[in-house]
């Protein structure tokens, strides 16, 4: 395949003279990234329909069923609603800052799939400290929210940005810590490396050693993605839209585009730090490891994150909104003590050489 | 040139430019924004250096952090610009004195005679096994165990000593107990009293 490709460059090379190694580098990234991405936004259209469809079903309603058969063009009919209607800005609002805000929202959402392993060697880049790198560009997700709140020159915008900002640097401290077991027992930061330490069976999976650690990254993803229970930023009972009050059309579906890319790939991230990554759940056993060895890693990979993404919306159904100091007290409170504490048993675990996964 | 001497320069361009215009720039919230616009940039050199761990926390720790506090607290402050600019021409000769110190002090450590080419070596290429990471850790907890160890116990210290500080007034503090809104029983809250009713007879 690389030998095809080298090829490939060189022939190109003799046709135009400035397409070089470097320039089919660019090329090929860009082509990585478009095979990425439009996968994703197709996902993230489809999943706003899961989601009214989901909820609809355990709301005993039948969810959106207008639009094409059983309402599946429903998310396109949307798409096109959102993109030919108004832009309106707010008078006195700083309209660089507040285009610049919902760019600042999707960039890092997208930018952050970059690394995420797919299969045995399928993704965009193997950085070396791609961990790191997943939890510095989410954390930039945040002025997105901030930006919008400050630059609408609104008053319920600014409520929800400022909680949302203190929410989301709190969470990232938890998220953190959470995520320090996970690499203190693979003994990398490496996503594919931490993936490959956890080959086996469902058993050999983290989520057994971790399971608390587990727990509290899930939650802890909830209140980053801005979803309910934890959903204060939008508050709709309280503060009418927080942050996305102003924005109307396209700027507000790239805000949207933003918090369901950003769902989907902290569910990839449970999947990949917590449930084996591309593994199948029955390596190792006998009879049925032959029986399911068929089916591609990627096929796992997307069948354990459809899971997660499902609990999203069951979890957005079941329970009542928190209050706000509710969920602070959860972080600095319970979580960040538990998480500690676990780190700590950990390293007396790895030390000591309990159980398979040390 | 190279690949990387053309991302080299866009970097440092973009570095240099954003770094001026957070300086020049009026506006409070868009200074910290080119300020994180030029903390980008030094870490994609970092980056290009192969010290991605730095430059990787220099974006988590600064800009998803430290500027984010930032931002929150600009937004929450209304800065008056006049007083400031009034200030402007009382401070300027000051000023001025000190970055002339500043700036003769970088050139003196930073100096080509230094960190020319001669005196240190060009920057080795390493495999694309090398990682940055495990080099530095092994230099953080073999030879700078001690150090490292006492830092993170400074940090531990300012912590506690900041909280403490805003922690002072124990008595106007509205606190929840949760146990206690758990516990809580209807007749603690709700006292029902029969109040003889006047009007009860005439029906």
């Amino acid at each position: 395949m690389m030998d095809l490709w080298l090829s490939f460059v060189e022939l190109v090379h003799e046709l135009i003279p400035w397409f070089d190694g470097s320039v089919a580098l660019v090329l090929i990234i860009l082509i990585k990234a478009v095979a990425l991405v439009m996968p994703l936004m197709l996902v993230v259209a489809y999943f706003t329909y899961a989601e009214r469809k989901v909820i609809g079903y355990m709301q005993l309603r039948i969810g959106p069923n207008r639009v094409g058969p059983k309402g599946w063009l429903q998310p396109i009919a949307d798409a096109l609603k959102l993109m030919t209607k108004e832009i309106i800005f707010p008078t006195k609002a700083n309209i660089y800052l507040f285009l610049l805000a919902p760019i600042l929202a999707i960039a890092p959402a997208i930018a952050v799939w970059a690394v995420i392993p797919f299969d045995e060697g399928i993704y965009v880049t193997n950085l070396d400290i791609s961990l790191l790198y997943v939890l510095a560009i989410g954390s930039i997700g945040v002025y997105g929210i901030i930006l919008a709140g400050w630059a609408s020159n609104s008053k319920y915008p600014l409520l929800g940005a400022l909680r949302s900002a203190s929410l989301l640097v709190s969470y990232e401290i938890v998220i953190g810590f959470a995520l320090v077991t996970v690499v203190m027992i693979a003994g990398s930061v490496n996503l594919n490396t931490i993936v490959e330490a956890q080959k086996g069976s469902i058993l050999h999976w983290y989520w057994v050693p971790l399971f608390p650690m587990m727990i509290i990254f899930f939650i802890s993803a909830l209140v980053e993605t801005n979803r309910a229970p934890f959903d204060v930023v939008e508050g709709e009972s309280e503060i009418v839209g927080g942050t996305h009050v102003e924005y109307s059309g396209m700027t507000f579906a790239v805000f949207f585009l933003a918090e369901y890319a950003n769902m989907i790939l902290m569910a990839v991230l449970a999947v990949v730090m917590f449930f084996g990554g591309w593994h199948s759940p029955f390596e190792g056993i006998p009879v049925m490891e032959s029986a399911f060895a068929w089916v591609p890693g990627i096929i796992w990979l997307l069948a354990k994150t459809s899971f997660f993404m499902f609990l999203y919306l069951w979890i957005r159904a079941t329970f009542p909104r928190f209050r706000y100091d509710q969920i602070m007290r959860l972080s600095w409170k319970v979580f960040l003590p538990w998480t500690i504490a676990w780190i700590f048993v950990v390293a007396l675990m790895t030390q000591l050489k309990i159980g398979p996964w040390f | 040139m190279e690949f990387e001497q053309i991302l080299f320069y866009v970097f440092s361009f973009w570095f240099v430019a954003s770094s001026l215009a957070m300086i020049f720039s009026r506006n409070a919230a868009k200074a910290v924004l080119f300020l994180i616009l030029s903390f980008f940039s030094a870490a994609s050199i970092w980056i290009l250096l192969e010290a991605e761990f730095l430059a990787i926390t220099l974006i988590l720790v600064y800009v998803g952090a430290v500027m984010v506090l930032f931002l929150f607290v600009i937004k929450m402050l209304n800065i008056d610009k006049s007083t400031l600019r009034a200030k402007f021409a009382g401070y300027l000769p000051l000023g001025l004195m000190v970055a002339a110190v500043i700036i003769a002090e970088m050139v003196l450590v930073l100096g080509s005679a230094q960190f020319g080419l001669d005196v240190v070596a060009a920057p080795v290429r390493h495999g694309a096994d090398y990682s940055n990471i495990t080099v530095l850790a092994m230099q953080l907890y073999t030879t700078y165990v001690y150090p490292f160890e006492l830092a993170a116990v400074l940090l531990l210290i300012a912590i506690i000593a900041a909280i403490t500080l805003v922690h002072r007034n124990e008595i106007n503090r509205k606190k929840q107990s949760i146990p206690e809104q758990v516990n809580v029983q209807a007749k603690d809250r709700v006292r029902l009293v029969s109040i003889a009713s006047p009007n009860k007879e005439k029906k």
